[in-house]
């Protein structure tokens, strides 16, 4: 069946902000899928809320929102645009579940949208956990023996029946929110509740435990003529029970006969025939005995998946370009393989290597997580790695995380649980934790017996014994003399020279030298969906140790791009996008584009993207590798964020030529020291600073600035470990703790201290500097004021409070500071304002996190204008061929908002307190005609749209208590009541506010946090105080999170958001397209 | 594990490590792209005389049972790995591949850069080559020199039953049938078992007569190694057999049909050997993914007054096999094409109960999609409400 005729325009929704659970792996399928049915010559219309993701790119859709994706936005967006059909399967849950409720309200019948991809009964099918059992058994598929409940007492009794240990599942969660494993009554009652709670409909699903037994995914595409295929199957190291979003997985199934898988790939397929999903990718979930072989269904995705971008990276197989095409009728048989270019897309890709994806934690962003894995997912990033075997996949993989492993052996965690005695790492190998991986090669070191290894942590004994084949290596390279066989061997069990030299006690480079004088040299194979069975087009390589290299002759125009590497809170999207930008912009000028990455979500890893994709860690030694192969004109490193600059240095050192900014200027703007000396010779104001070796250091540069201080480490992205203290008791608190835990090494590099500027307005601006001219991308003010870190604070496009003089001084900082950098490319650089006082914080030569928020909010594409800059463009030159407008500004007559999403709800031990460390996941945007509408847009695009009426709960440190009033005054105005504490309620009080004053926490019924339960409230204003007598305030936060009650915890946050509440409730829509077009254009045509 | 070397006939070499029998071994060499099933594989006697190269690295993880070999004794010559495992893991396990391998005395090699040997293969053609451990590159190159060509070689006759074997329905039995036994794999038989009907396995070169005078509802031909046109016996057979008896077969078996109904065959540049072969029903488009294991083919133009057609368009297209052609038997049409090259996949008799198909329905290993033609057969010889 061709193309259908009858739909003309299409609606994609898109996933919204990364969050854990549902990250840019959605943009990676929205990309592909937007491309496919634009060129396909359907009218595309995209709503997402997320400005960092290369969907949203103007040029992708016809029409694009960057608008709340909420039911009410996604109607009014309707009924502008008047789509035919609606594709809900490649948005993650958001666009699902979005999807849903807007059938529900009658929003699709009104308009008469068609859905496409999977109809409703389908996605309610596979969602409802009960329904999907019941049509399994119908076809004679096992299920885990289970029962549906609503209630606390139906849970009990069902568990009882059922004998514990049980799992208990809320339904329509997406990444296993509320999941959890009870092994009691105890136990069960809190997870239940929990449940009940995250659960939109108040089910959940009690459910005989798996735990321990072997898990497996499948991923099915099928058609509209009932043809269907198996992508990938995917084999979990991890057994049940740790999220498969948080396990260590592997591509093909390794541990299966034929007989076992094609028994499963048979109910794969029959899984979605009987769920009904009509076309495109799903995937389905099995849990597998180890004793005895039993096979059961756990859940099936009616729509593309984190699993589903896996497959397409580890494969080559583009699911959700393939989906697009699905929808809109055409058949499997009929689309081409890109791969191959000869074949068909109805084929099962074979591949002739392994993949491994292992997750990526940043559990010391919440310390007060337990750190053990589970149901519910945790991890925020992952890395994928292809080798020809699961040892070299494996290690190489393990080394992609950049947690400090080099590998399964060396570095951080060796060193760590070398330490620990044989009873004490017996007992952490039991547990699922980040580091079991480790632990159990530890443990296979010391000569515990693989059997052993295996029953604890859960994994395969196959798998087991690939991991004793490496320590067993481990300790020939340690004992016996490097000969050119036992090199390979290594290399080809995914040794690096590092990790061999540490070893063979011997020099990195002695290794390499060796390496080169032995021949054992790195060869680059093909990814091509038929393991070498047709000649493959598409270039897409990875490296591993053979005979035969495939990489092509290196030509004179291929310029290296370097990816961001795995996502982690401070680095993830964004840079990906600068990336991905650069390589767009590389191919419009006539270079080939060489993108290296090892993260399967992005779009840097879409085949397509780029002239050549290399799949490979992001190491000095890897990258080097594609070096030689590709014999690059330049390597660019300052748009993958903290990972390929920390890189730069090592590269420019082996000859590698090092596009734009030289790594001296990077490494110097890193350097407080040498920064401070190059502000004070270009007369730049900087807050007054130090640096620190030592504690004592530390204590006599505080006492010399003045408190407050700003503390962190050097050399860290996103704030880690940054604090304000307020005093030197605090200090004193802060150094114990950091340098206690061994976490940071003062001799690697010195703490960082700065005078803090209390109440100071944060300001971000983006800059490209050509050498002579700088290009300012814009100036965003911070909501939140200075101390929160401008990763976690919201910002404003154009900045609503700086005069103009202010405006100017920033820019003539901005310009002075590029030039004393010498800087060829981006620039960010943090100032502090204090009434007419600007001061420069930081300034980092190279892409920040805000660039594609301020391309989308100017229409100036700077990621790709700094690459060609980077290239040896001038900024006159781009002018004069129309590829930079000629003056910038934001669009008239609106504002942008970007606001961070952050994690409290997955951590929610954790204090949801801003500060200087940053701990957003992810980020949105809203445009409108002021800067309270475009924040009650960002506000609902996050999740957290303020409540219109009803009660809110204040609470306010003493500092905000004055400006508080206006806050309290404005609510009551609007029919708001007000709750407050004793403090707060006497001051607003004494100013006249109609306040009801409540008890403390545990003090009576009127307790806010019983308050909070008993859903009395619907928004907290909670602002934190210095001091350690917090405790009630955590609780009120705490209670806030997990009843998802809006909660803010600066007075400048709250103030806008009352300022937004109180803004006409009317929802304007527009294209992003519509706002572009109204950004004045002169010259060119 | 010693070093070892593969060497083929055009004289490129490859190193790994020996594993399995010790000795020589000398064949074709192909390769293999499924991703579970090596047991089947290797147990399958379509590989007599070849050397099977398996494309995915890891090979023996899951060891070795008595339910999945298709045959008690290996057929092929060799075997081509990346990485073999020591140590398996299965509920199902009975043992290592590589103390299988040798006490089956197939000689083995690991290590090797099997990529680079497929892409040879493909690049190059199917070729002879010659594997051993401890033999000097040369001596291994003359004996891969020396061995020709797969063409011409009466295989099946080799891997063939030497007496007759009954074997009896499961359940009640609804028909009788006699397979000629080309190669028969054991999953075949079971099938046919399943579906109520009584198998008797007769050798490659029973006569027409005798095949008649067992009075069978049907006759199977059987699947099988090699080049079809020496397996002249088997095409006479089945020349007297048609427009008498209904008549399936299955890879060789069908190409003994084409033959037997006056086709010609050609061999394929490195044939089709694996789970992943999309195959279309021309009836209704309809796709099944395939298990194949076949160097030789069935060329439908050779009885069309017709010029076969060239290719065109992006994917091979209808158009690469003719309507409909005629032979002494009526009116023969293609039933089944294979979408990755458009090669003849399927093709059956319109005027006599008689068809077949290149690929595997019985799978073992590979996708289950195209079970249902054992029901199609049984249907045909009235076996057909038997449930599978």
């Amino acid at each position: 069946m061709p193309r259908r005729d009858d739909l003309e325009t299409i609606l994609v929704i898109g996933s919204g902000p990364i969050v854990i659970g549902q990250a840019c792996e959605f943009d990676y399928s929205g990309t592909q899928a937007v491309k496919v049915l634009r060129g396909d010559g359907y009218r595309v219309v995209l709503v997402n809320s997320n400005p960092a993701t290369i969907m949203t790119d103007p040029e992708f859709a016809d029409a694009t929102y960057v608008e709340p994706i909420v039911p009410e936005v996604v109607a009014a967006i309707i009924a502008k645009e008047r789509p035919d059909a609606l594709l809900p399967t490649l948005g993650g849950q958001t666009a699902l579940n979005t999807t849903m409720r807007l059938a529900a309200m009658g929003v699709l019948d009104e308009w008469d949208v068609e859905l496409i991809g999977a109809g409703l009964d389908a996605i309610e099918a596979a969602e409802d956990r009960g329904r999907f059992k019941g049509i399994m058994e119908g076809v004679g598929i096992a299920t885990a023996r289970s029962h549906y409940v609503t209630t606390l007492d139906d849970a009990a009794d069902a568990a009882a029946e059922l004998g514990y240990p049980v799992m208990v599942r809320p339904s329509y969660i997406l990444g296993g929110g509320g999941t959890g494993f009870a092994t009691d009554s105890a136990a069960l009652r809190p997870i239940v509740a929990n449940g009940l709670d995250e659960s939109p409909i108040g089910e959940v699903l009690i459910e005989e435990s798996v735990y321990g037994w072997k898990e497996f995914e499948l991923e099915v595409m099928r058609d509209a003529a009932d043809n269907a295929v198996i992508v990938c199957s995917i084999e979990n190291l991890d057994p049940m029970g740790v999220h498969t979003g948080d396990s260590i997985t592997v591509a093909p199934v390794m541990t299966l006969s034929d007989r076992e898988y094609q028994e499963m790939r048979d109910e794969a397929i029959t899984c979605l025939r009987a769920v009904g999903v009509a076309t495109g990718g799903s995937n389905v979930q099995f849990a597998v005995h180890p004793g005895t072989g039993r096979r059961i269904v756990v859940e099936m995705n009616p729509r593309v998946s984190r699993s589903s971008a896996l497959a397409s990276k580890a494969t080559g197989f583009p699911i959700a370009k393939i989906a697009a095409k699905l929808a809109v009728g055409y058949t499997l048989g009929e689309i081409a393989n890109d791969i191959t270019g000869a074949t068909p897309a109805c084929f099962e890709p074979a591949l002739d290597y392994v993949v491994v994806k292992t997750p990526r934690f940043d559990f010391s962003k919440f310390p007060t997580t337990s750190g053990t894995l589970g149901t519910a997912m945790q991890s925020v990033g992952e890395a994928m790695a292809i080798g020809r075997t699961f040892p070299e996949a494996l290690q190489k993989a393990l080394r992609s995380l950049e947690s400090g492993a080099w590998g399964l052996t060396g570095g951080a965690q060796e060193r760590r649980l070398g330490e620990l005695g044989d009873e004490a790492l017996l007992e952490v190998l039991a547990r699922a934790t980040p580091e079991r991986i480790f632990v159990a090669a530890e443990a296979l070191q010391r000569g515990i017996a693989p059997d052993m290894v295996a029953h604890r942590t859960g994994y395969d004994p196959w798998f087991v014994h690939q991991l004793l084949d490496v320590c067993e290596l481990r300790h020939t390279i340690a004992t016996s003399d490097l000969d050119e066989e036992l090199l390979r061997t290594a290399k080809r069990h995914g040794y690096t020279d590092r990790q061999i030299a540490a070893l063979a006690v011997l020099d990195d480079d002695a290794v390499a030298e060796m390496r080169r004088s032995l021949g054992v040299a790195k060869t680059f194979k093909t990814v091509d969906t038929c393991a070498a069975e047709f000649e493959a087009q598409t270039p897409y390589f990875y490296g591993t140790f053979e005979d035969e290299c495939e990489a092509p002759v290196a030509g004179d125009r291929s310029v290296i791009v370097l990816g961001s590497g795995p996502n982690r809170i401070g680095q993830g999207i964004e840079f990906d996008y600068c990336c991905v930008h650069a390589s767009f912009a590389l191919a419009a000028a006539g270079y080939e584009p060489v993108m290296v990455n090892c993260n399967p979500e992005t779009v840097s890893t879409d085949y397509d993207t780029s002239a050549r994709l290399y799949f490979e860690p992001l190491t000095v030694e890897d990258v080097l590798g594609v070096v030689e192969a590709e014999q690059p004109r330049a390597v660019i490193v300052q748009l993958g964020g903290q990972t390929p600059l920390g890189l730069a240095a090592a590269l420019e050192q082996a000859g590698v030529p090092i596009a734009g900014t030289t790594p001296d200027s990077i490494a110097l703007a890193e350097d407080r020291e040498r920064f401070a000396d190059l502000c004070r010779r270009l007369d730049v104001p900087q807050p007054p600073s130090g640096t620190a070796g030592s504690a004592a250091d530390a204590v006599h540069v505080a006492n010399a600035i003045g408190y407050p201080v700003l503390v962190r480490p050097s050399f860290v992205l996103g704030g880690q470990a940054m604090r304000i203290v307020y005093s030197a008791d605090e200090l004193d608190a802060y150094l114990a703790g950091l340098l206690g835990s061994g976490t940071i090494d003062l001799a690697a590099g010195p703490l960082l201290i700065d005078q803090f500027l209390d109440s100071a307005t944060e300001v971000d601006v983006d800059a490209v500097f050509d050498g002579a001219e700088l290009h300012l991308g814009g100036i965003m003010e911070h909501v939140e004021e200075a101390g929160v870190h401008s990763g976690d604070s919201a910002c404003v496009v154009p900045p609503p409070t700086l005069s103009e003089g202010v405006q100017a001084r920033i820019a003539d900082l901005t310009l002075r500071l590029a030039r004393g950098l010498d800087v060829r490319g981006l620039i960010n650089i943090q100032f502090a304002v204090r009434g007419e006082e600007v001061f420069v914080l930081e300034a980092n030569p190279r892409a920040s996190r805000t660039v594609p928020f301020l391309s989308k909010a100017t229409g100036v594409p700077l990621a790709k204008i700094a690459t060609w800059v980077m290239m040896g463009a001038s900024l006159a030159d781009l002018r004069r061929d129309g590829r930079l407008a000629p003056s910038g500004g934001s669009i008239p007559g609106r504002t942008a908002i970007k606001e961070a999403v952050l994690p409290w709800k997955r951590f929610q031990e954790s204090d949801r307190v801003l500060g200087p460390e940053m701990r957003a996941t992810g980020e949105v945007m809203g445009i409108a005609g002021t800067v309270a509408a475009a924040y009650g847009k960002a506000l609902a695009a996050a999740g957290h749209a303020a409540p219109r009426d009803g009660t809110v709960f204040m609470s306010l440190n003493d500092r905000d208590k004055v400006g508080g009033v206006a806050v309290a005054r404005a609510l009551v105005e609007h029919g708001f009541r007000i709750l407050a504490t004793h403090g707060t309620a006497g001051h607003l009080a004494r100013n006249e506010v109609p306040v009801k004053h409540v008890d403390k926490v545990g003090d009576g019924p009127y307790d806010p946090v019983r308050l909070i339960e008993r859903g009395d409230i619907d928004l907290v204003i909670n602002t934190p105080g210095n001091s350690r007598t917090r405790g009630d305030a955590v609780l009120i936060r705490r209670a806030a999170t997990r009843h998802d009650i809006p909660c803010v915890t600066t007075l400048r946050g709250a103030s806008l958001l009352v300022a937004s509440i109180t803004e006409p409730p009317h929802v304007e829509v527009r294209s992003l397209q519509e706002h572009h077009a109204t950004l004045v254009r002169s010259g060119g045509s | 594990m010693t070093t070892a070397h593969l060497v083929l006939a055009d004289g490129t070499v490859f190193t790994g490590r020996g594993v399995g029998a010790p000795g020589v071994a000398v064949g074709e060499v192909v390769f293999n792209t499924s991703m579970t099933g090596y047991q089947e594989i290797i147990s399958d006697p379509s590989y007599a005389g070849q050397i099977v190269t398996m494309t995915a690295p890891h090979i023996g993880n899951y060891g070795v049972n008595e339910a999945d070999l298709q045959r008690t004794t290996p057929a092929l010559a060799g075997l081509v790995m990346r990485a073999v495992s020591r140590t398996p893991s299965s509920w199902r396990s009975q043992g290592s591949l590589p103390s299988y391998l040798e006490s089956c005395d197939i000689v083995a090699i690991t290590e090797v850069d099997t990529r680079r040997l497929t892409r040879h293969i493909r690049s190059h053609g199917a070729m002879a080559a010659a594997l051993g451990s401890d033999r000097e590159v040369g001596e291994l190159r003359l004996l891969a020199e020396r061995h020709g060509s797969m063409s011409g070689r009466n295989l099946a006759e080799t891997v063939s039953v030497a007496q007759p074997g009954m074997y009896p329905a499961e359940g009640a039995t609804r028909a009788a049938v006699v397979a000629l036994d080309l190669g028969m794999k054991r999953d075949i038989l079971s099938q046919l078992q399943r579906r109520g009907i009584e198998v008797e396995v007769v050798p490659a070169a029973t006569a027409t007569a005798d095949v008649l005078q067992r009075r069978p509802d049907g006759v199977f031909l059987s699947n099988g190694p090699g080049d079809p046109e020496p397996v002249t016996a088997a095409i006479a057979t089945v020349e007297g057999l048609l427009d008498r008896v209904p008549v399936f077969g299955i890879c060789l078996g069908h190409q003994i049909l084409g033959l037997a109904l006056g086709a010609a065959t050609y061999k394929l540049p490195f044939g089709h050997h694996g789970g992943n072969h999309p195959v279309q029903r021309l009836a209704d488009g309809s796709v099944s993914i395939t298990a194949q294991n076949h160097g030789f083919a069935v060329d439908l133009w050779s009885l069309s007054p017709a010029e076969p057609t060239a290719a065109t368009g992006e994917l091979p297209g209808r158009d690469l096999l003719p309507e409909q052609v005629d032979t002494a038997f009526g009116p023969v049409v293609p039933t089944h094409q294979n979408l990755n090259d458009g090669t003849l996949e399927g093709l059956a008799c319109t005027g006599i109960p008689a068809f077949s198909v290149q690929y595997h329905p019985e799978a073992a290993p590979g996708p289950n999609d195209a079970t249902e033609l054992f029901d199609q057969f049984a249907h045909m010889i009235g076996a057909g409400d038997a449930t599978a």
